[in-house]
């Protein structure tokens, strides 16, 4: 270790991979992982949510983790995103691709993608 | 891409538990589920739980699995990582905390439960979180920040103002201030100056440092290093027990990381400034815990200390200055480095600063590792995070320190543990272990207990030590057998105050605390077993005696099958209402074993 940014550099890079164990973020993201949901491809979404959100830099604010069975088995995969102090807003119907939408708008833009939410499908 | 972290202990009191099958069953299972590339398997140190092994945590939810087997990891794998249903069965919850009751157990997070609530993980706070194998798991988490902090902006008089401003005292019992310690090693001249870390943990039922090093092994490495700059040493020892495999394993792989890393070894952070590490084990003899000892131990030479001055400071390993701390002081270094000595001095009370690890043992709910603010009530640390005594019992005392301190009666028990309160009431802080005693122990027989451990372990090198502690061992003997009269009482108390006065070094100085302080505040037993002739809690076995009650015994023969003497022999007395006769005990052959009692279900037999 010759200097201070070496250090700082293999820091940076692990921190988002142990970030995971500080528990929940101030964001959290959850995925209906029951059986309707992993039907419906709700694997490679989360997969995708965790990957982007990593990308995009927001591992420490924001946490995704899988849940049961949501109850809307017919609009899974269905995506929850969950902060303190605002309504909980539900996407449905989610693919990768809307999942990336999501990561860069909302996440990250803090703006609804109004489109794939459950109002917004209706 | 890694979406959820499992956590497996893989402490000694887990891995004892099982806590190795159940990680290769992990793997087996997370392969089988095709979640090798989005879940990762850590083994980590100990999370302190250990009565509750093996101990699984899972992240981001946080989930607390405690006696998971190997049986339950398919079921968790499926559920809780693929589904992510938690498997509430397995969730630890403890009884007293209301909270932790009414939470679901996707809320529940490990800061509510009474264990985790009242404690301050400073020492502690990487042991269960990062992996003790991984180097870049402990820069992830600020390590060897203070190093780079040191090395690059600090002069070394700076970094010893800072370590004395924080009020740190060193953690291994004596509670010397660590500041000056350093200070007063840093200004002598010498061609070779040492550092030398005692993790030669020895007293029965401590386990603190070991959990350190087996945990967190870099952050001894880091506060050795900062600690080698400022004092200007540049070779240091770790002197750990041959007795602690794993961590032995963790911290030399640990070192090597280090060196790859040049975190160890020359001009580190282009600073100039060069610091080499190794470790040297010890065989396991109590005396070596004493800093003298070890350095002569450390040098190859048997473990026997020698008397001070000259100091260590002075003239320690090799002749040369040395600084000696303990393991958990270490560890404190490079949090108040980062932190500040005002962030550490405002925990504490006013002599004592900053956290203490206990190492709870004895007769209590949550055997274990805790970490507390100094200045916590005992009451706290047992009641509240150790979650009381077993089976409804009432507790009677607490040992600190071990076979060198003292124990505090349970009418003491909201004394606010720190140095100087323990002291006043005649205990001492030691190194951490807490040994909870309930109405069942006997308190003479404890100090015999730990009296046996020194005479065992006395190096005997000096007289008062070598004769002496055998000398008082053999009047406790003499009193639970209940041969002792009250002036054998007298002269215990003469022959230990001698002893103290008179031994070369801390073994023999503080051997005769254990029976100081139950003389102090459990006279009465003593009195009971010299002139009542009875052990009040029926332990000594020389004390009590077994009878069986004619009239309660309906004659099933089963206390004299169990009887490995033959002391139990069936009478011509057959009491109304049964049909065979009943049994008695000839006590000139019965050798105490209680194996009657336990196999008597008529409750018949009693013990006086």
């Amino acid at each position: 270790m010759k200097s201070l940014a070496e250090l700082q550099a293999i820091k940076d890079r692990m921190k988002s991979k142990v970030a995971l164990r500080e528990g929940y973020g101030e964001i959290r993201v959850v995925v209906g992982m029951a059986t309707c949901g992993i039907a419906a491809g709700a694997r490679p979404v989360l997969n995708t949510l965790v990957e982007e959100v990593n990308n995009a830099g927001l591992y420490e604010k924001v946490s995704v983790s899988q849940t049961g069975c949501i109850g809307f088995c017919q609009l899974e995969p269905i995506v929850e995103v969950i902060e303190a102090g605002k309504e909980k807003v539900t996407y449905v119907k989610m693919t990768p691709e809307k999942a990336k939408e999501v990561v860069e708008k909302h996440l990250k833009g803090g703006k609804v993608v109004t489109e794939y939410t459950v109002a917004g499908a209706n | 891409m890694i979406r959820s972290h499992v956590l497996i202990c893989g402490g000694t009191g887990c891995t004892s538990s099982g806590s190795l099958t159940l990680q290769k069953a992990f793997n087996e299972n997370i392969e089988a589920f095709g979640l090798a590339e989005e879940v990762k398997l850590v083994q980590t140190g100990c999370f302190g739980l250990c009565a509750l092994g093996p101990i699984v945590i899972i992240y981001p939810d946080g989930t607390f699995y405690s006696r998971v087997t190997a049986d339950d990891v398919k079921e968790i794998v499926e559920e809780h990582l693929l589904k992510g249903r938690i498997v509430e069965r397995l969730v630890y919850r403890d009884e007293v905390a209301d909270e932790t009751v009414k939470k679901a157990a996707s809320e529940l997070s490990l800061s509510d439960t009474n264990f985790y609530k009242s404690q301050k993980r400073i020492v502690l706070r990487n042991c269960g979180v990062i992996n003790p194998d991984d180097i870049e798991e402990y820069i992830a988490m600020d390590g060897y920040a203070a190093l780079g902090k040191v090395l690059t902006e600090m002069t070394p008089e700076e970094v010893i103002k800072v370590v004395s401003d924080s009020g740190l005292r060193g953690r291994g019992g004596g509670g010397f201030p660590t500041g000056r310690k350093w200070a007063l090693c840093a200004p002598n001249k010498a061609p070779q100056k040492y550092v030398v870390c005692n993790a030669d943990e020895g007293d029965p039922g401590a386990f603190m440092d070991r959990s350190i090093l087996e945990g967190d092994p870099h952050c001894i490495i880091e506060a050795m290093t900062i600690c080698g700059y400022s004092v200007g040493a540049t070779k240091g020892y770790v002197y750990v027990r041959a007795e602690y495999p794993i961590a032995v394993t963790r911290l030399q792989h640990a070192i090597d990381q280090a060196k790859e890393y040049g975190l160890l070894g020359k001009n580190i952070f282009g600073s100039g400034f060069d610091f080499d590490l190794e470790i040297k084990l010890g065989a396991g003899a109590f005396v070596c815990g004493e800093e003298t000892a070890l350095m002569t131990s450390i040098e190859g030479n048997r473990g026997e200390p020698r008397p001070r001055p000259p100091y260590p400071a002075v003239k320690g390993l090799f002749n040369s200055p040395t600084v000696e701390n303990n393991v958990e002081t270490f560890a404190n270094i490079p949090q108040i480095i980062l932190n500040g000595a005002e962030w550490f001095s405002s925990m504490g009370t006013e002599k004592s600063k900053g956290t203490k690890v206990f190492a709870l043992g004895g007769k209590i709910q949550h055997t274990g590792l805790v970490e507390i603010p100094m200045g916590v009530t005992l009451d706290t640390i047992i009641n509240e995070i150790g979650g009381g005594i077993p089976n409804g019992k009432k507790f009677k005392a607490a040992q600190t320190g071990g076979p060198s301190g003292g124990c505090i009666p349970a009418s003491l028990i909201n004394t606010e543990v720190d140095y100087d309160n323990l002291v006043s009431i005649g205990c001492m802080m030691g190194s951490g272990g807490l040994i909870v005693m309930d109405e069942d122990n006997c308190m003479v027989d404890m100090a015999k207990f730990f009296l046996e451990f020194t005479v065992d372990e006395s190096c005997g090198k000096c007289t008062p030590c070598r004769v002496g502690t055998k000398r008082l061992l053999e009047l406790l003997d003499k009193i639970t057998q209940g041969n002792g009269t009250l002036e054998d009482i007298d002269r215990l108390e003469e022959l230990c105050n001698y002893i103290k006065q008179n031994s070369l070094c801390g073994l023999g100085q503080t051997a005769p605390n254990p029976v100081l302080a139950t003389l102090k505040f459990f006279r009465d037993e003593y009195i009971a077993h010299v002139v009542d002739k009875v052990c009040p809690a029926g332990v000594c076995k020389g004390l009590i005696n077994y009878s069986i009650d004619k009239d309660k015994c309906i004659g099933c023969g089963k206390c004299a099958k169990n009887c490995p003497a033959d002391a139990i022999t069936r009478t011509d007395y057959i009491a109304p209402g049964h049909k065979l006769a009943s049994f008695t005990i000839d006590t000139s052959k019965c050798v105490k074993c209680g194996a009657c009692v336990a196999g008597c279900k008529f409750d018949a037999i009693s013990k006086k």
